[in-house]
Protein backbone atom coordinates (compact mmCIF):
# COMPACT_ATOMS: atom_id res chain seq x y z
CA UNK A 1 0.00 0.00 0.00
CA UNK A 2 1.00 3.38 -1.09
CA UNK A 3 0.05 5.16 2.25
CA UNK A 4 -0.95 4.16 5.92
CA UNK A 5 -4.33 6.71 6.64
CA UNK A 6 -4.47 7.00 10.74
CA UNK A 7 -7.71 8.62 11.85
CA UNK A 8 -7.85 10.59 14.55
CA UNK A 9 -10.70 10.90 16.56
CA UNK A 10 -12.75 10.97 20.30
CA UNK A 11 -16.21 10.79 20.73
CA UNK A 12 -16.51 13.70 23.19
CA UNK A 13 -15.40 17.76 21.27
CA UNK A 14 -12.69 19.50 22.45
CA UNK A 15 -10.74 16.73 23.60
CA UNK A 16 -7.55 17.66 21.87
CA UNK A 17 -7.99 15.68 17.89
CA UNK A 18 -6.69 18.55 16.13
CA UNK A 19 -3.72 19.13 19.11
CA UNK A 20 -2.62 15.81 18.24
CA UNK A 21 -3.39 15.44 14.38
CA UNK A 22 -0.88 18.53 13.68
CA UNK A 23 1.86 17.86 15.72
CA UNK A 24 2.12 14.34 14.50
CA UNK A 25 1.76 15.97 10.81
CA UNK A 26 4.68 18.35 11.73
CA UNK A 27 6.58 15.96 13.40
CA UNK A 28 6.36 13.58 10.41
CA UNK A 29 6.81 16.06 8.49
CA UNK A 30 6.80 15.36 5.07
CA UNK A 31 3.04 13.77 5.65
CA UNK A 32 -0.61 14.57 4.90
CA UNK A 33 -2.84 16.56 7.49
CA UNK A 34 -6.92 15.62 6.47
CA UNK A 35 -9.41 18.23 8.29
CA UNK A 36 -12.38 16.02 8.36
CA UNK A 37 -14.21 18.25 10.75
CA UNK A 38 -15.66 20.43 7.87
CA UNK A 39 -18.58 21.86 10.17
CA UNK A 40 -16.05 23.13 12.70
CA UNK A 41 -12.57 22.75 10.82
CA UNK A 42 -9.25 24.43 13.05
CA UNK A 43 -5.88 22.32 11.33
CA UNK A 44 -5.44 25.41 9.04
CA UNK A 45 -5.41 27.99 11.86
CA UNK A 46 -2.32 25.79 13.12
CA UNK A 47 -0.63 25.08 10.03
CA UNK A 48 -1.47 28.37 8.22
CA UNK A 49 -0.88 26.70 4.89
CA UNK A 50 -0.55 28.65 1.71
CA UNK A 51 -2.95 27.33 -0.02
CA UNK A 52 -2.24 25.94 -3.42
CA UNK A 53 -5.33 24.38 -4.77
CA UNK A 54 -8.93 25.19 -4.35
CA UNK A 55 -12.12 23.20 -5.12
CA UNK A 56 -15.89 23.89 -5.06
CA UNK A 57 -18.11 20.88 -3.29
CA UNK A 58 -21.50 20.51 -4.95
CA UNK A 59 -24.66 18.50 -4.47
CA UNK A 60 -27.27 17.69 -6.91
CA UNK A 61 -30.52 19.45 -6.28
CA UNK A 62 -33.70 19.75 -8.28
CA UNK A 63 -34.85 22.23 -10.63
CA UNK A 64 -38.31 22.14 -11.70
CA UNK A 65 -39.38 23.24 -15.08
CA UNK A 66 -42.72 24.83 -14.16
CA UNK A 67 -43.97 24.90 -17.61
CA UNK A 68 -43.44 21.34 -17.81
CA UNK A 69 -44.96 20.02 -14.31
CA UNK A 70 -48.40 18.70 -14.42
CA UNK A 71 -49.27 19.38 -10.75
CA UNK A 72 -49.70 15.58 -9.91
CA UNK A 73 -47.27 15.56 -7.05
CA UNK A 74 -45.61 12.04 -7.60
CA UNK A 75 -42.63 13.90 -6.57
CA UNK A 76 -43.86 15.57 -3.37
CA UNK A 77 -45.25 12.06 -2.50
CA UNK A 78 -42.01 9.84 -3.29
CA UNK A 79 -39.50 12.30 -0.88
CA UNK A 80 -38.71 10.64 2.27
CA UNK A 81 -36.71 13.70 3.06
CA UNK A 82 -39.89 16.02 3.00
CA UNK A 83 -37.61 18.41 0.69
CA UNK A 84 -40.53 18.61 -1.37
CA UNK A 85 -43.67 20.19 -1.17
CA UNK A 86 -46.83 21.51 -3.45
CA UNK A 87 -48.04 25.23 -3.16
CA UNK A 88 -49.66 26.92 -6.34
CA UNK A 89 -46.33 24.95 -7.77
CA UNK A 90 -43.70 22.69 -6.53
CA UNK A 91 -41.45 24.37 -3.69
CA UNK A 92 -38.05 22.45 -3.32
CA UNK A 93 -36.38 22.49 0.15
CA UNK A 94 -32.77 22.45 -0.56
CA UNK A 95 -31.34 22.36 2.44
CA UNK A 96 -32.95 18.85 3.34
CA UNK A 97 -32.41 17.12 0.10
CA UNK A 98 -30.48 14.56 0.19
CA UNK A 99 -29.68 14.31 -3.50
CA UNK A 100 -31.14 10.90 -4.31
CA UNK A 101 -32.97 12.02 -7.44
CA UNK A 102 -35.64 9.99 -6.51
CA UNK A 103 -37.85 13.15 -7.74
CA UNK A 104 -36.60 13.25 -10.80
CA UNK A 105 -37.35 9.46 -11.43
CA UNK A 106 -40.73 9.77 -10.62
CA UNK A 107 -41.69 12.54 -12.72
CA UNK A 108 -43.91 11.78 -15.99
CA UNK A 109 -43.41 15.02 -17.32
CA UNK A 110 -39.94 15.38 -17.13
CA UNK A 111 -40.03 18.82 -15.47
CA UNK A 112 -37.13 17.91 -12.86
CA UNK A 113 -33.41 18.24 -13.59
CA UNK A 114 -30.54 18.65 -11.77
CA UNK A 115 -28.47 21.17 -10.94
CA UNK A 116 -25.19 21.64 -8.60
CA UNK A 117 -25.68 23.42 -5.34
CA UNK A 118 -22.44 24.26 -3.72
CA UNK A 119 -21.85 23.55 0.05
CA UNK A 120 -18.66 23.96 0.15
CA UNK A 121 -14.83 24.18 0.00
CA UNK A 122 -11.82 22.32 -0.19
CA UNK A 123 -8.68 23.69 0.36
CA UNK A 124 -5.26 21.81 -0.07
CA UNK A 125 -2.34 23.79 0.94
CA UNK A 126 1.41 23.26 2.53
CA UNK A 127 2.75 24.67 5.40
CA UNK A 128 6.89 23.64 5.85
CA UNK A 129 6.92 20.27 4.43
CA UNK A 130 3.26 18.85 5.27
CA UNK A 131 0.44 18.96 2.80
CA UNK A 132 -2.75 19.90 3.99
CA UNK A 133 -6.50 19.14 2.87
CA UNK A 134 -8.71 20.80 4.36
CA UNK A 135 -12.69 20.64 3.52
CA UNK A 136 -14.73 23.86 4.91
CA UNK A 137 -18.95 23.30 4.61
CA UNK A 138 -20.92 26.23 4.42
CA UNK A 139 -22.59 27.53 7.61
CA UNK A 140 -25.98 26.77 7.02
CA UNK A 141 -25.70 23.39 5.79
CA UNK A 142 -27.18 19.80 6.89
CA UNK A 143 -24.45 17.85 6.14
CA UNK A 144 -21.07 17.48 5.36
CA UNK A 145 -20.96 14.18 4.12
CA UNK A 146 -20.01 14.76 0.22
CA UNK A 147 -17.33 17.12 1.17
CA UNK A 148 -15.90 14.29 3.96
CA UNK A 149 -16.24 11.72 0.48
CA UNK A 150 -14.68 13.45 -1.70
CA UNK A 151 -11.19 14.54 1.27
CA UNK A 152 -11.02 10.52 0.83
CA UNK A 153 -11.18 10.20 -2.29
CA UNK A 154 -8.49 12.96 -2.65
CA UNK A 155 -6.23 11.21 -0.21
CA UNK A 156 -6.62 8.05 -1.27
CA UNK A 157 -3.65 6.87 -3.44
CA UNK A 158 -1.06 9.44 -1.84
CA UNK A 159 2.19 8.45 -1.07
CA UNK A 160 3.16 8.26 3.02
CA UNK A 161 1.90 8.44 6.34
CA UNK A 162 -2.03 10.31 5.79
CA UNK A 163 -3.37 12.11 9.37
CA UNK A 164 -7.04 12.26 9.09
CA UNK A 165 -8.16 14.92 12.45
CA UNK A 166 -12.02 13.51 12.47
CA UNK A 167 -15.01 15.14 13.94
CA UNK A 168 -16.71 14.73 16.96
CA UNK A 169 -19.49 12.24 18.02
CA UNK A 170 -20.06 9.04 16.40
CA UNK A 171 -22.70 9.75 13.38
CA UNK A 172 -22.57 9.31 10.13
CA UNK A 173 -19.83 11.85 9.69
CA UNK A 174 -17.70 10.07 11.94
CA UNK A 175 -18.07 6.44 10.20
CA UNK A 176 -17.33 8.36 6.67
CA UNK A 177 -14.06 9.73 8.13
CA UNK A 178 -12.63 6.59 9.52
CA UNK A 179 -13.90 4.08 7.27
CA UNK A 180 -10.97 3.36 5.29
CA UNK A 181 -8.14 4.44 8.50
CA UNK A 182 -5.49 1.83 8.92
CA UNK A 183 -5.34 3.00 12.62
CA UNK A 184 -7.27 5.25 15.18
CA UNK A 185 -5.87 6.79 17.74
CA UNK A 186 -8.72 7.73 20.56
CA UNK A 187 -7.87 11.23 22.03
CA UNK A 188 -9.27 11.06 26.12
CA UNK A 189 -9.99 13.75 28.48
CA UNK A 190 -9.75 12.93 32.46
CA UNK A 191 -13.35 13.26 33.20
CA UNK A 192 -16.22 11.10 33.08
CA UNK A 193 -17.97 12.80 29.92
CA UNK A 194 -14.58 11.87 28.59
CA UNK A 195 -14.82 8.02 29.63
CA UNK A 196 -18.07 7.62 28.53
CA UNK A 197 -17.45 8.88 24.94
CA UNK A 198 -14.44 7.02 24.84
CA UNK A 199 -16.36 3.72 25.38
CA UNK A 200 -18.77 4.87 22.53
CA UNK A 201 -16.01 5.49 19.95
CA UNK A 202 -13.95 2.57 20.84
CA UNK A 203 -17.38 0.42 20.08
CA UNK A 204 -17.17 2.26 16.58
CA UNK A 205 -13.72 2.12 16.14
CA UNK A 206 -13.95 -1.89 17.20
CA UNK A 207 -17.21 -2.35 15.07
CA UNK A 208 -15.47 -1.60 11.94
CA UNK A 209 -12.47 -3.90 13.12
CA UNK A 210 -9.17 -1.13 13.19
CA UNK A 211 -6.69 -1.28 15.12
CA UNK A 212 -6.76 1.46 17.87
CA UNK A 213 -4.92 3.05 20.63
CA UNK A 214 -5.62 5.53 23.15
CA UNK A 215 -4.08 8.81 23.76
CA UNK A 216 -5.07 10.22 27.23
CA UNK A 217 -4.63 14.51 26.79
CA UNK A 218 -4.92 16.71 29.97
CA UNK A 219 -3.29 14.28 32.25
CA UNK A 220 -3.44 15.66 36.06
CA UNK A 221 -2.77 13.45 39.57
CA UNK A 222 -5.83 11.86 40.93
CA UNK A 223 -8.03 9.72 39.40
CA UNK A 224 -8.69 9.46 35.29
CA UNK A 225 -11.91 7.52 34.28
CA UNK A 226 -10.60 7.51 30.50
CA UNK A 227 -7.50 5.68 31.89
CA UNK A 228 -9.43 3.32 34.11
CA UNK A 229 -11.52 2.10 31.20
CA UNK A 230 -8.56 1.65 29.12
CA UNK A 231 -7.13 -1.08 31.90
CA UNK A 232 -10.23 -2.14 32.38
CA UNK A 233 -10.83 -3.09 28.64
CA UNK A 234 -7.20 -3.62 28.20
CA UNK A 235 -6.75 -0.84 25.08
CA UNK A 236 -3.32 0.50 24.81
CA UNK A 237 -2.36 3.49 26.03
CA UNK A 238 -0.20 5.56 23.31
CA UNK A 239 0.14 8.59 24.94
CA UNK A 240 -0.24 10.83 28.32
CA UNK A 241 -0.14 14.54 27.74
CA UNK A 242 -0.21 16.30 30.85
CA UNK A 243 -2.52 19.18 31.53
CA UNK A 244 0.26 22.00 30.70
CA UNK A 245 0.06 26.00 31.20
CA UNK A 246 2.47 25.76 28.00
CA UNK A 247 0.75 23.66 26.21
CA UNK A 248 -2.30 25.08 26.64
CA UNK A 249 -1.11 28.67 25.41
CA UNK A 250 0.54 27.52 22.32
CA UNK A 251 -2.64 25.45 21.43
CA UNK A 252 -4.69 28.89 22.09
CA UNK A 253 -2.60 31.28 19.92
CA UNK A 254 -3.05 28.52 17.25
CA UNK A 255 0.85 27.31 17.47
CA UNK A 256 1.93 24.00 16.66
CA UNK A 257 4.04 22.56 19.77
CA UNK A 258 6.72 20.48 18.11
CA UNK A 259 7.58 23.10 15.48
CA UNK A 260 8.00 25.81 18.77
CA UNK A 261 10.73 25.54 21.89
CA UNK A 262 7.86 23.32 23.82
CA UNK A 263 10.08 21.44 27.03
CA UNK A 264 7.28 18.37 26.25
CA UNK A 265 8.08 17.62 22.49
CA UNK A 266 9.66 14.46 22.67
CA UNK A 267 6.49 13.40 23.71
CA UNK A 268 4.80 13.93 19.94
CA UNK A 269 8.01 12.06 18.44
CA UNK A 270 7.70 9.27 20.74
CA UNK A 271 4.14 9.15 20.33
CA UNK A 272 4.62 9.13 16.07
CA UNK A 273 7.25 6.47 16.90
CA UNK A 274 4.77 3.85 18.27
CA UNK A 275 2.26 4.69 15.84
CA UNK A 276 4.44 3.89 12.79
CA UNK A 277 5.39 1.32 13.99
CA UNK A 278 1.66 -0.11 14.86
CA UNK A 279 0.88 0.71 11.32
CA UNK A 280 3.95 -1.07 9.66
CA UNK B 1 -42.45 27.51 28.03
CA UNK B 2 -39.39 29.28 26.86
CA UNK B 3 -36.09 27.53 25.74
CA UNK B 4 -32.55 27.96 26.49
CA UNK B 5 -30.55 26.01 23.67
CA UNK B 6 -26.75 26.21 25.08
CA UNK B 7 -24.40 25.22 21.84
CA UNK B 8 -20.84 26.26 21.06
CA UNK B 9 -19.59 25.44 17.54
CA UNK B 10 -16.86 23.71 19.20
CA UNK B 11 -16.99 20.62 21.11
CA UNK B 12 -15.17 20.38 24.96
CA UNK B 13 -15.83 24.41 25.42
CA UNK B 14 -18.21 23.21 28.65
CA UNK B 15 -21.61 23.02 27.39
CA UNK B 16 -23.05 20.64 29.44
CA UNK B 17 -21.17 21.73 32.27
CA UNK B 18 -22.70 25.13 32.15
CA UNK B 19 -26.20 23.25 31.44
CA UNK B 20 -26.02 21.18 34.60
CA UNK B 21 -25.30 24.56 36.65
CA UNK B 22 -28.11 26.17 34.87
CA UNK B 23 -30.30 23.39 35.78
CA UNK B 24 -29.40 23.04 39.25
CA UNK B 25 -30.02 27.10 39.45
CA UNK B 26 -33.41 27.15 37.67
CA UNK B 27 -34.18 24.55 39.81
CA UNK B 28 -35.85 23.65 36.08
CA UNK B 29 -38.63 21.61 35.71
CA UNK B 30 -38.08 20.58 31.90
CA UNK B 31 -34.38 20.06 30.52
CA UNK B 32 -33.01 17.96 27.54
CA UNK B 33 -29.69 16.96 26.31
CA UNK B 34 -29.51 17.35 22.26
CA UNK B 35 -26.62 15.68 22.09
CA UNK B 36 -27.82 12.45 20.57
CA UNK B 37 -24.31 11.52 19.14
CA UNK B 38 -22.15 11.84 22.42
CA UNK B 39 -25.03 12.40 25.67
CA UNK B 40 -23.40 13.60 28.85
CA UNK B 41 -25.76 15.83 30.86
CA UNK B 42 -27.61 12.13 32.05
CA UNK B 43 -24.62 11.39 33.80
CA UNK B 44 -24.57 14.73 36.40
CA UNK B 45 -28.52 15.15 36.33
CA UNK B 46 -29.10 13.39 39.31
CA UNK B 47 -32.16 11.22 38.45
CA UNK B 48 -33.46 8.91 41.28
CA UNK B 49 -36.36 7.54 38.83
CA UNK B 50 -35.41 4.90 36.38
CA UNK B 51 -36.17 6.43 32.71
CA UNK B 52 -38.79 5.30 30.66
CA UNK B 53 -36.64 3.60 27.20
CA UNK B 54 -38.49 3.80 23.75
CA UNK B 55 -36.76 2.56 20.54
CA UNK B 56 -36.34 5.56 17.70
CA UNK B 57 -36.59 4.40 14.50
CA UNK B 58 -34.78 6.67 11.88
CA UNK B 59 -36.20 6.27 8.27
CA UNK B 60 -36.59 2.86 6.97
CA UNK B 61 -33.62 1.36 4.97
CA UNK B 62 -33.61 -0.47 2.17
CA UNK B 63 -33.60 -4.27 2.13
CA UNK B 64 -33.47 -6.85 -1.37
CA UNK B 65 -35.45 -10.26 -0.95
CA UNK B 66 -32.71 -12.94 -3.17
CA UNK B 67 -34.98 -14.89 -3.71
CA UNK B 68 -37.00 -11.89 -6.02
CA UNK B 69 -33.95 -10.54 -7.34
CA UNK B 70 -32.75 -11.52 -11.09
CA UNK B 71 -29.48 -9.81 -10.65
CA UNK B 72 -30.41 -7.17 -13.24
CA UNK B 73 -28.30 -4.62 -11.24
CA UNK B 74 -30.29 -1.14 -11.81
CA UNK B 75 -30.58 -0.67 -8.18
CA UNK B 76 -27.22 -0.94 -8.04
CA UNK B 77 -26.65 1.76 -11.07
CA UNK B 78 -29.76 3.98 -8.93
CA UNK B 79 -28.00 4.30 -5.76
CA UNK B 80 -26.59 7.53 -5.44
CA UNK B 81 -25.08 6.54 -2.18
CA UNK B 82 -23.06 4.25 -2.98
CA UNK B 83 -25.32 1.58 -0.83
CA UNK B 84 -25.89 -1.35 -3.27
CA UNK B 85 -23.07 -3.94 -3.16
CA UNK B 86 -22.76 -7.46 -4.89
CA UNK B 87 -20.91 -10.34 -3.31
CA UNK B 88 -22.38 -13.50 -3.95
CA UNK B 89 -25.68 -11.84 -4.25
CA UNK B 90 -26.65 -8.02 -4.10
CA UNK B 91 -27.37 -6.65 -0.46
CA UNK B 92 -27.44 -3.22 0.76
CA UNK B 93 -25.08 -1.41 3.30
CA UNK B 94 -27.57 -0.32 5.80
CA UNK B 95 -24.68 2.35 6.98
CA UNK B 96 -24.26 3.77 3.72
CA UNK B 97 -28.29 3.45 2.87
CA UNK B 98 -29.87 6.69 3.54
CA UNK B 99 -33.77 5.42 2.93
CA UNK B 100 -34.58 7.45 -0.16
CA UNK B 101 -36.26 4.22 -1.95
CA UNK B 102 -35.02 4.88 -5.75
CA UNK B 103 -33.85 1.06 -5.48
CA UNK B 104 -37.21 0.28 -4.77
CA UNK B 105 -38.75 2.15 -7.04
CA UNK B 106 -35.90 0.88 -9.90
CA UNK B 107 -36.73 -2.61 -8.86
CA UNK B 108 -38.25 -4.27 -11.64
CA UNK B 109 -39.32 -7.63 -9.55
CA UNK B 110 -40.03 -5.57 -6.45
CA UNK B 111 -37.23 -7.47 -4.42
CA UNK B 112 -36.88 -4.66 -2.36
CA UNK B 113 -38.45 -3.11 0.29
CA UNK B 114 -37.83 -0.53 2.93
CA UNK B 115 -37.79 -1.54 6.06
CA UNK B 116 -37.63 0.06 9.69
CA UNK B 117 -34.50 -0.72 12.04
CA UNK B 118 -33.88 1.01 14.76
CA UNK B 119 -31.51 3.92 15.00
CA UNK B 120 -30.95 4.93 18.40
CA UNK B 121 -32.88 5.28 21.96
CA UNK B 122 -34.73 7.83 23.34
CA UNK B 123 -34.97 7.88 27.20
CA UNK B 124 -37.18 10.17 29.93
CA UNK B 125 -36.56 10.96 33.53
CA UNK B 126 -39.97 11.88 35.07
CA UNK B 127 -40.74 12.82 38.55
CA UNK B 128 -40.61 16.74 39.80
CA UNK B 129 -38.90 17.91 36.39
CA UNK B 130 -38.77 16.06 33.30
CA UNK B 131 -35.41 15.38 31.47
CA UNK B 132 -35.32 14.14 27.70
CA UNK B 133 -32.89 12.40 26.44
CA UNK B 134 -31.34 9.69 23.42
CA UNK B 135 -28.65 8.15 22.20
CA UNK B 136 -28.05 7.71 18.60
CA UNK B 137 -27.01 4.36 17.10
CA UNK B 138 -23.19 4.60 15.89
CA UNK B 139 -22.94 5.44 12.62
CA UNK B 140 -25.88 6.98 11.95
CA UNK B 141 -27.17 9.83 9.69
CA UNK B 142 -30.44 10.76 11.08
CA UNK B 143 -29.26 12.78 13.95
CA UNK B 144 -31.24 16.03 13.45
CA UNK B 145 -34.44 13.86 12.87
CA UNK B 146 -33.49 12.30 16.51
CA UNK B 147 -32.75 15.79 18.16
CA UNK B 148 -36.62 17.01 17.09
CA UNK B 149 -37.80 13.75 19.17
CA UNK B 150 -36.10 14.53 21.96
CA UNK B 151 -37.35 17.98 22.45
CA UNK B 152 -40.96 16.88 21.57
CA UNK B 153 -40.46 14.20 24.15
CA UNK B 154 -39.92 17.29 26.27
CA UNK B 155 -42.27 19.68 25.40
CA UNK B 156 -45.43 16.65 25.85
CA UNK B 157 -43.93 15.96 29.15
CA UNK B 158 -43.65 19.14 30.56
CA UNK B 159 -46.02 20.59 33.08
CA UNK B 160 -47.58 23.83 31.86
CA UNK B 161 -45.86 25.97 34.41
CA UNK B 162 -42.12 25.14 33.89
CA UNK B 163 -41.30 28.72 32.31
CA UNK B 164 -37.23 27.95 30.95
CA UNK B 165 -36.47 24.73 29.92
CA UNK B 166 -32.81 23.93 29.63
CA UNK B 167 -31.78 22.46 26.29
CA UNK B 168 -28.18 21.10 25.96
CA UNK B 169 -26.86 20.92 22.39
CA UNK B 170 -24.14 19.26 20.28
CA UNK B 171 -20.85 20.97 18.57
CA UNK B 172 -20.38 21.71 15.05
CA UNK B 173 -22.82 23.79 13.02
CA UNK B 174 -24.38 20.97 11.05
CA UNK B 175 -27.90 18.62 10.94
CA UNK B 176 -28.09 18.39 14.55
CA UNK B 177 -27.51 22.02 15.85
CA UNK B 178 -29.82 23.33 12.97
CA UNK B 179 -32.14 21.05 14.29
CA UNK B 180 -31.96 22.10 18.14
CA UNK B 181 -31.77 25.81 17.01
CA UNK B 182 -35.43 25.41 15.69
CA UNK B 183 -38.13 26.93 17.80
CA UNK B 184 -35.76 28.04 20.72
CA UNK B 185 -36.02 31.44 22.06
CA UNK B 186 -32.95 32.09 22.78
CA UNK B 187 -29.23 30.70 22.36
CA UNK B 188 -26.24 30.85 24.82
CA UNK B 189 -23.12 30.45 23.07
CA UNK B 190 -20.32 29.06 25.53
CA UNK B 191 -16.98 30.25 23.61
CA UNK B 192 -12.98 29.27 24.58
CA UNK B 193 -10.47 31.67 24.43
CA UNK B 194 -8.81 29.78 21.75
CA UNK B 195 -7.74 30.26 18.02
CA UNK B 196 -9.84 27.82 17.30
CA UNK B 197 -12.70 28.45 19.82
CA UNK B 198 -13.12 32.14 18.06
CA UNK B 199 -13.35 30.81 14.50
CA UNK B 200 -15.83 27.74 15.82
CA UNK B 201 -17.89 30.46 17.59
CA UNK B 202 -18.00 32.80 14.77
CA UNK B 203 -19.28 29.75 12.69
CA UNK B 204 -22.27 29.07 14.62
CA UNK B 205 -22.87 32.84 15.30
CA UNK B 206 -23.11 32.74 11.50
CA UNK B 207 -25.25 30.02 11.09
CA UNK B 208 -27.94 30.81 14.17
CA UNK B 209 -28.39 34.12 12.11
CA UNK B 210 -29.66 32.11 9.02
CA UNK B 211 -32.33 30.92 11.53
CA UNK B 212 -32.76 34.07 13.14
CA UNK B 213 -32.01 32.62 16.52
CA UNK B 214 -31.58 34.86 19.35
CA UNK B 215 -27.90 35.29 20.53
CA UNK B 216 -26.16 35.47 23.94
CA UNK B 217 -22.19 34.79 24.26
CA UNK B 218 -20.05 33.59 27.74
CA UNK B 219 -16.81 32.43 27.93
CA UNK B 220 -15.54 29.57 29.59
CA UNK B 221 -12.30 29.12 30.81
CA UNK B 222 -11.37 33.08 29.68
CA UNK B 223 -8.37 33.15 32.27
CA UNK B 224 -6.31 30.67 30.08
CA UNK B 225 -5.72 33.53 27.21
CA UNK B 226 -7.11 37.14 28.28
CA UNK B 227 -5.93 38.49 24.97
CA UNK B 228 -8.47 36.14 22.98
CA UNK B 229 -11.16 36.78 25.34
CA UNK B 230 -11.41 40.21 25.04
CA UNK B 231 -11.91 39.65 21.41
CA UNK B 232 -14.32 37.73 21.89
CA UNK B 233 -15.79 40.42 23.83
CA UNK B 234 -14.90 43.16 21.15
CA UNK B 235 -16.40 40.89 18.29
CA UNK B 236 -19.78 40.46 20.27
CA UNK B 237 -19.87 44.51 20.57
CA UNK B 238 -19.16 44.93 16.81
CA UNK B 239 -21.90 42.20 16.08
CA UNK B 240 -24.14 43.47 19.01
CA UNK B 241 -24.39 39.96 20.57
CA UNK B 242 -25.43 40.11 24.05
CA UNK B 243 -22.18 39.12 26.10
CA UNK B 244 -23.62 37.87 29.44
CA UNK B 245 -20.39 36.98 31.29
CA UNK B 246 -16.70 34.75 31.83
CA UNK B 247 -16.10 32.02 33.88
CA UNK B 248 -12.44 31.31 34.69
CA UNK B 249 -10.20 27.90 34.61
CA UNK B 250 -11.13 26.26 37.78
CA UNK B 251 -9.51 22.57 38.42
CA UNK B 252 -12.29 22.31 40.90
CA UNK B 253 -14.66 22.01 37.89
CA UNK B 254 -13.35 18.39 37.12
CA UNK B 255 -13.63 17.17 40.41
CA UNK B 256 -16.88 17.99 40.24
CA UNK B 257 -17.93 16.62 37.29
CA UNK B 258 -16.25 13.39 38.19
CA UNK B 259 -18.17 12.94 41.57
CA UNK B 260 -21.12 13.31 39.41
CA UNK B 261 -21.87 16.74 40.49
CA UNK B 262 -22.66 20.47 38.76
CA UNK B 263 -20.20 23.35 39.84
CA UNK B 264 -22.95 25.22 41.56
CA UNK B 265 -22.68 21.93 44.11
CA UNK B 266 -19.44 22.49 45.22
CA UNK B 267 -17.84 26.08 46.49
CA UNK B 268 -15.74 27.14 43.60
CA UNK B 269 -14.55 30.35 41.76
CA UNK B 270 -16.14 28.44 38.34
CA UNK B 271 -19.29 27.94 40.35
CA UNK B 272 -19.50 31.50 41.57
CA UNK B 273 -18.74 33.32 38.00
CA UNK B 274 -21.27 31.07 36.52
CA UNK B 275 -23.84 32.18 38.97
CA UNK B 276 -23.81 35.85 37.45
CA UNK B 277 -23.95 34.76 33.61
CA UNK B 278 -26.86 32.40 34.70
CA UNK B 279 -28.55 35.69 36.23
CA UNK B 280 -27.47 38.01 32.81
CA UNK B 281 -28.61 34.82 30.62
CA UNK B 282 -32.36 34.45 32.85
CA UNK B 283 -33.12 38.46 32.98
CA UNK B 284 -32.84 38.27 28.94
CA UNK B 285 -34.96 35.54 28.29
CA UNK B 286 -37.48 36.54 31.19
CA UNK B 287 -37.64 40.13 28.79
CA UNK B 288 -38.26 37.96 25.41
Amino acid sequence: MANKKIAILSGKGGTGKTLVSVNLAAAEGNSYYVDCDVEEPNGHLFFKPKIIKKKDIFVKIPNIDNSLCSGCRECVEFCKFNALAYGRQVIVFEEVCHSCGGCMLVCPTKAISEKDKKIGVIEEGVSDEVKTISGIMNTGEVSGVPIIKELLNIIKDVEGLVFIDCPPGSACVVMESVKDADYCILVAEPTVFGAHNLAMVHRLVSLFGKKCGVVLNKCETGFNPSEDFCIKNNIEILARVPFDNDLGSLNSEGKIAVRENYKNKDLFYSLLSTVKEAVK
Amino acid sequence: MKQLLIISGKGGTGKTTIAGAFIKLLQAKAYADCDVDAPNLHLISNHTVTEERKDYFGLPKAHIDINLCIECGLCEESCGFNAVHHGQRYYIDSYACEGCGVCKYVCPTGAISLREQRAGELMLYRNNAVFSTAQLEMGNGTSGMLVSEVKKQMKESAADDVGVAIIDGSPGIGCPVIASLSGVDLALIVAEPSISGINDMQRIIETARQFGTKLAVCVNKYDTNLKNTQTIEEFCKDSEIIFVGKIPYDKKAVTAINDGKSIVDIDCPAGIAVKKVFDNTIKIIGKL
